[in-house]
């Protein structure tokens, strides 16, 4: 199973994860319509992609924009979800191994100090997430089941490492959970709304450009995001 | 597939027709048909193949359902934060339904729809600038006010509304004639106290050619009267078109793509007749927005860009102000504490926030200004928006959606609110009828008529200077 795990289906989730993100883009940007969207794309394309920069920067920022500064606290767990999970898989150092191991690729390891950081600040924000979803009915309302599943899908990586890492139980079967669960992630990105991996920066950019092409950019003026 | 007489898939085709709906008070029978109309699931489920792409569809599936939205929205936060005004939740109830089912629903659930695209989102576009995916919902209403009104299923004002674009090319009717009279009427009526006013109609080669709202020469001459002193006094070349000269767009309301279309292609006609250096548009917010921001595409213009450029009015007021073109008497300028409401149609959504400001620093000082909370591209709509205004049927929800702009100046502690446009104007105005909270409103114009002075070559010459000059 574990060869399996790391061997033929490892490529196949990975060449799924990347072939798929390169599809939604290309997707994308091939459905972007000037009639229908209403954006001069092409006369401003310049302009529009400064534009789409500086939205795009004001969301990545922690803090960086009008909404993260109005919720503080989902600010914060938003940032760490995120870095952790863009973070831990690429530059742990038991990933980071195996990756020189596997794939011929090394990049920079963080301190594993930084990662049990990370991991736990990983949890604490997921807690605030599923919390968030139950007790808010702004959120609460919104919710669905798929909305579970994805949010089931990204945590279980997480706790399968960490049950596979802490040798707690049987750590062959908790090492191939955890591989299966951060595979199973890979498949679901570009299948599932987990897609904003990629789609963010497409759809924060085109309103960007909306804004800098049609909606005062043109006039100089900066939206303030 | 039931359609009604007055109620059906098939827009306004001509004065008769227009006539016939018109007579429907309250449109009693308009609604009754409503409740009869059949759904073609089969051409919305092709209206969206061809028209739902990229970008639409990505915001309906990449919702993270963060609820982030929430507090963006007034209708949200005045409603008690009740859950089914947030915007995620709106959107996804509806077009999200709608596209789930590929076009399969029924006569209920359009009406859902629509209640839900006009009683429930003023597309004020405030909500996208604070998701962090950058879902516009506003953009995504209307899309479904499209889609609703190729069904049938819009209110019965702005059924009427788009129906007047199509036959008269006026959100009222106001003929080619009724127009050019009006003008003439309020050149007269001003010659007594500035003798050398014009309104030169149809001139080629003006400096500005001037646009302006249907509801002016049709209920509100005096604006264009205004209009006019002030042009005259600041010594432009400017001119109107005799066809072509309105500027609004109930049809965008409506979600009329068809007559939004013949609409702005009028205006941009007489740009092109005429060949003014640029077009300088009335105190009108969706005005602005159907002509100068929208219109391009509507028109097929590929640089997004009207054929000349184009200003809202406060652009020009700012300009001649700045320019020494009108100055102010220093006896007459405001001297109490006032506020501006920013509207959403050309602050928030074409970035000319600087404008009003500007103008106000000429006409009062600064220490009067109270600003609102939030202002600027941040500020709440009015709460007429979007057609909410006009809409009788959904008279009671827009009087409640008034209260966050009450509230709003409430905290300013002014009682005089500037309102450079239109909708907002109003809202105003009946959110004073409807709470008595002691409040003035005023367009810029009048406030610079009235404090402007008037250069000594244009006054009217004394009986002795007359006399002197015989």
């Amino acid at each position: 199973m574990y060869d399996f795990l790391t061997g033929p289906m490892l490529y196949l989730s990975l060449a799924i994860f990347i072939g798929g993100c390169i599809w939604r883009v290309v997707w994308y940007i091939r459905g972007l319509d000037q009639k229908l969207d209403r954006v001069a794309y092409k006369a401003h394309l310049e302009h529009g992609l400064k534009h789409a920069a500086r939205s795009v920067i004001a969301f990545i920022i922690p803090f960086g924009s009008h909404t993260w500064r109005a919720k503080p606290a989902m600010t914060i767990a938003t940032f760490f979800f995120h870095f952790a999970i863009v973070g831990i898989p690429l530059f742990a150092p038991a990933h980071t191994t195996l990756m020189d191991q596997w794939l011929w690729i090394a990049p920079l390891s963080l301190p594993q100090s930084v990662v049990d950081f990370l991991i736990l600040m990983f949890f604490i924000s997921a807690a605030f997430l599923i919390l968030r979803r139950v007790a808010l009915p702004e959120v609460r309302i919104l919710t669905n089941w798929q909305d579970v599943m994805v949010l089931a899908i990204t945590i279980a990586p997480f706790i399968t490492g960490v049950l596979a890492s802490t040798h707690t139980g049987d750590y062959q079967f908790w090492l191939n959970m955890h591989i299966f669960c951060g595979e199973v992630m890979l498949i679901a990105i570009p299948f599932t709304k987990l897609s904003h991996f990629v789609l963010f920066f497409m759809s924060r950019g085109q309103l960007g450009m909306d804004f800098g092409i049609k909606r005062g950019g043109l006039k100089g003026t900066k939206f303030a995001w | 597939m039931p359609q009604g007489t007055l109620c059906r898939a098939l827009p306004v085709q001509n004065e008769e027709e227009l006539k016939e709906l018109l007579a429907d008070t309250g449109g009693k029978k308009y609604y009754a048909e409503m409740q009869e109309l059949d759904v073609n699931a089969d051409k919305l489920a092709a209206t969206l193949q061809k028209t739902l792409k990229s970008r639409l569809r990505t915001w309906l599936n990449i919702c993270a359902k963060c609820g982030m939205c929430a507090e963006s929205c007034f209708l949200y936060r005045i409603h008690n934060r009740d859950p089914k005004q947030v915007p995620a939740y709106k959107i996804q109830t509806t077009l999200g339904e709608i596209v789930r089912r590929n076009g399969k629903v029924d006569n209920k659930f359009m009406q859902h729809c629509m209640y839900t695209a006009w009683a429930k989102c003023t597309c004020c576009n405030r909500c996208g600038t604070y998701c962090p995916h950058g879902i516009d919902m506003g953009v995504m209403f209307g899309y479904l006010r499209g889609l609703l009104f190729s069904q049938g299923f819009v209110p019965w004002e702005l059924k009427i509304g788009s129906g007047m674009h199509r036959v008269y090319r006026a959100q009222m009717n106001v003929t080619e004639e009724d127009w050019v009279e009006t003008c003439e009427w309020m050149a007269e009526e001003q010659q007594e106290e500035y003798p050398l006013l014009e309104i030169p109609v149809d001139k080629e080669g003006a400096d500005i050619m001037y646009t302006c709202n249907a509801r002016e020469p049709k209920h509100y001459p005096e604006d264009i009267a205004e209009m006019a002193i002030l042009f005259h006094i600041a010594g432009e070349d400017w001119t109107v078109p005799s066809k072509g000269w309105e500027q609004t767009s109930l049809s965008m309301f409506a979600g009329d793509w068809e007559a939004c279309t013949m609409q702005v292609k009028e205006v941009y006609d007489a740009m092109e007749r005429l060949k003014p250096k640029r077009m300088v548009g009335t105190e009108c917010g969706h005005a602005h927005r159907a002509t100068v921001i929208e219109g391009p595409y509507w028109a097929g213009r590929e640089d997004g860009l009207p054929p000349v450029p184009c200003q809202h009015y406060v652009e020009w007021l700012a300009e001649a102000l700045r320019l020494g073109k009108i100055k102010i008497d220093p006896a007459k300028r405001i001297k109490e504490p006032y506020t501006i409401q920013d509207s959403c149609n050309y602050v928030r959504n074409h970035g000319i926030k600087k404008a009003v400001r500007e103008v106000m620093s000429y006409l009062a000082d600064p220490s009067y200004y109270r600003p609102m909370e939030p202002d600027l591209e941040h500020n709440y709509c009015c709460g007429g928006g979007g057609g909410f205004n006009g809409i009788g049927m959904y008279r009671k929800e827009r009087n409640f959606a008034l209260m966050t702009k009450r509230d709003q100046i409430l905290a300013t502690g002014a009682k005089l609110v500037i309102a450079p446009c239109h909708n907002c104007w109003d809202a105003i105005r009946d959110l004073e009828e409807h709470f008595a909270i002691g409040i003035r409103w005023s367009f810029l114009k009048p406030l610079v008529v009235h404090a402007a002075i008037i250069p000594e070559h244009l006054k009217p010459q004394e009986e002795e200077e007359m006399e002197e000059e015989a």
